[in-house]
């Protein structure tokens, strides 16, 4: 057996069945392997688009997402997905070509320290320097990306170890002795917890994305409606609690509903989850933030604990078991009065829009919650778009988003799609991108059409980066730079050169008969909604402010 | 305020690269480094001093725990330790001051490991205040090179 023959086997213990990739001379032997392996290749068009989709595909699944690319600028264009997937927590396991050890270090062609470029985005990586080694490599990546808190593995592959051939069957024993994985929470924290729920008057729930690494649906919805107390998510933890649940209050911080952050601001107790205080939440001002409240902070890596915000009760571990503990030893809270100030908030702030019956995004939106039904997957770029969806947008069970959150990277949408809709053939894809957002990885277009992925494209076309124009309007006295996509090409054409149905929708009218063509039809379509460049993502946290400042009260 | 870390981590190619990237990362200023093996040729001792808030301390501890190569991160500095700097300096001497100069070396117990016509090498041990001392009393001599090793530390035997 040789090199790359041992690797395919070590990633089939691993039960992969996808790898997304692209080629390249060093990888040459591992493509010729692929041939004879049960392991599907997806050819995507620009690495970027490999380890989007991996990443797309390990949100949906909950697997962990593969990814391949030649040595040097294949390697290097994976560096924008990577971040993405770090700051999201995704498990990935990124497999890079390398040149042959013995012209490692000397500027060989296609050469790029990839491994060391990577160090600050990945979660480990490896050099392999013997063949033999690889399944205790491959064993030890996947173990990491996919425990603790998760996140991408690069094992880089010198072209000879690929070529090597060995006869000794090597051993696949892991031997990590120094990382460590948090399970259970401390049990005398935890009680301390259920003391403080039993007394607090104004508790709130702050859910992120470790809700849905954990599978912590269940007990968190346990734990909400026992107790009837309210919940905010982040970006990421949105799917946690349906968007219809009656103790969901909806996104919290920049652009979060405004009973969100009220409640975030006045509560006297506050469940952060699965959550690390992201500035987008806490509008950077960790000192300011839920200064009323005493914080209880569970999460399974604890450096987060601490970083920003101080903790009053922290608890490292794994939130799906500490919320299990914490279920027995549950004593409901006094919240009627809590309550009356939300509903009350919740009345006079609503999230509203003029509906004057243009072609606005929140129309849009409805019309494909109604149409592609509460199972549809539904994937996001990055922009304005994204916080409308996540405002709006009902989404209904964990890991139906997939959206860009930390990094907030323009051009994961349409690569992610493709990897959803690989990791979940059954399933309605909806993607809902700009033309910023859509235009930075377009080519995977290619690959959706080659591989026949029957994803829904929703192009809300603006001809404008609107986010950043937004921001000019409101801050910059309306001094527009740079933010007018000039020559954005006709999309309906250009799905249509890539074999993709393309359709066109300038009225209101129009949105619900082309939804529901698009639904119906087999394969991809692409859907080209042109709003108005004014449209604005409101409410909105001023930016440096404390979150309880909002405009579009 | 400093704070002595001793970091086991594995003794790989490339672990120095992952904590010190970590500190520049993550703005943490480090004071001294000092790698070696220990009486495991499998782990590394990093002896780190750095400056910080117990709360910034703590950060780095936690950061530094994340990293896979990491086995333990010991802060020494409440502890009762013996920590040690070694360092070589080389002074300017003459035909009048060279006694002196001698005569102060062995004072701070140091010793002298190469002479010249025109200056002399000496090597010193101890905590990094009576390094400061010495190099502070041999700089109006004239100061040629001097070479420090960053502090290494280790915790007092209980009995």
């Amino acid at each position: 057996m040789n090199g790359a023959e041992i690797l395919l086997e070590a990633l089939e213990q691993e039960e992969v069945e996808d790898i997304f990739g692209y080629p390249g001379a060093v990888l040459l032997a591992l493509l010729d392997a692929l041939l004879r392996s049960k392991i599907r290749h997806i050819l995507v068009r620009h690495e970027q688009g490999a380890i989007h989709a991996a990443d797309g595909y390990a949100r949906v699944s909950a697997k962990t997402g593969v990814c391949l690319a030649t040595s040097g600028p294949g390697a290097t264009n994976l560096v924008t997905g990577i971040a993405n997937a770090y700051m999201d927590s995704i498990p990935v396991v990124i497999l890079t070509g390398q040149v042959s050890t013995e012209l490692l270090g000397t500027d060989s062609f296609q050469e790029a320290d990839i491994t060391g470029i990577t160090i600050p985005i990945t979660k480990h990586s490896y050099i392999v320097k013997d063949a033999r080694e690889l399944p205790r490599i491959v064993k030890e990546a996947f173990y990491i990306a996919r425990t603790g808190r998760p996140g991408p593995v690069l094992i880089d592959l010198p072209k000879d170890i690929l070529n090597q051939v060995v006869t000794k069957a090597a051993s696949s024993k892991m031997t990590l002795k120094s990382y460590k994985v948090f399970g259970k929470g401390n049990i005398g924290q935890i009680e301390e917890l259920a003391k403080s729920i039993a007394k607090s008057t104004r508790p709130v729930i702050y859910a992120g994305g470790g809700i849905v690494t954990a599978g912590a649906t269940k007990p968190l919805r346990a734990l909400v409606e026992k107790c009837n107390i309210p919940v905010v998510t982040t970006l990421m933890g949105l799917g946690c609690i349906p968007s219809d649940h009656p103790n969901f209050l909806g996104m919290a911080g920049m652009h979060g509903t405004v009973s969100a952050n009220y409640a975030l601001d006045d509560c006297d107790l506050l469940i952060a989850l699965g959550v690390r205080f992201d500035d987008r939440v806490t509008s950077g001002l960790g000192h300011k933030f839920a200064t009323k409240a005493k914080i209880v902070h569970i999460d399974i890596d604890p450096a987060e604990i601490g970083k920003v915000v101080r903790a009053n009760i922290p608890i490292v571990g794994d939130v799906h078991m500490v919320l299990e503990e914490l279920a027995s030893r549950l004593n409901s809270p006094k919240v009627g009065e809590w309550w009356e100030q939300i509903h009350a908030w919740q009345r006079d702030f609503p999230l509203r829009y003029e509906q004057d019956g243009r072609l606005s995004p929140q129309i849009i939106l409805g019309c494909i919650a109604e149409t592609a039904g509460d199972d549809a997957i539904i994937v996001t770029d990055v922009g304005q778009h994204q916080m409308w969806v996540a405002q709006c947008y009902p989404i209904k069970y964990p890991r139906q988003l997939v959206t860009s959150g930390g990094l907030g990277t323009m051009g994961f949408g349409l690569p992610a799609a493709v990897g959803a809709q690989i990791a979940k053939p059954g399933k309605d894809v909806v993607l809902i991108t700009g033309d910023g957002s859509l235009q930075m990885t377009i080519q995977e277009l290619a690959t959706i059409a080659q591989h026949r992925l029957p994803v829904k494209i929703v192009l809300m076309n603006n001809g404008v980066l609107g986010l950043v124009r937004q921001w000019q309007k409101m801050f910059y006295e309306e001094r527009f730079s740079e933010i007018q996509l000039h020559a954005n090409p006709d999309f309906v054409k250009v799905a249509e050169a890539y074999g993709i149905k393309g359709m066109r929708v300038t009225t209101a009218q129009e949105v619900k008969p082309c939804l529901t063509e698009a639904m119906n039809h087999p394969g991809p379509v692409l859907m080209d909604f042109v709003i108005s460049p004014d449209e604005v993502v409101l409410p909105m946290v001023v930016p440096g402010n404390v979150i309880t400042d909002m405009l579009g009260r | 305020m400093l704070h002595t870390l001793a970091v086991l981590v594995e003794n790989h190619p490339g672990v120095l690269m992952r904590v010190v990237g970590l500190f520049a990362r993550r703005a943490y200023n480090i004071d001294s480094l000092s790698v070696c093996q220990t009486e495991n040729p499998g782990i590394s001792r990093m002896t780190i001093v750095v400056s910080g808030d117990d709360q910034i301390i703590e950060q780095v501890s936690k950061q530094l725990y994340k990293l896979v190569v990491v086995h333990k991160v010991t802060d020494l500095t409440d502890e009762t330790i013996v920590d040690r700097e070694l360092a070589l300096v080389r002074v300017k001497v003459n035909a009048e001051t060279r006694m002196e100069v001698l005569q102060t070396v062995n004072v701070f117990r140091g010793r002298v490991v190469d002479m010249g016509r025109s200056n002399v090498t000496v090597e010193i041990t101890g905590d990094g205040e009576k390094i400061d001392a010495f190099v502070r009393t041999m700089r109006p001599y004239g100061l040629l090179e001097l070479v420090r090793t960053g502090t290494i530390a280790i915790l007092r035997s209980d009995n």
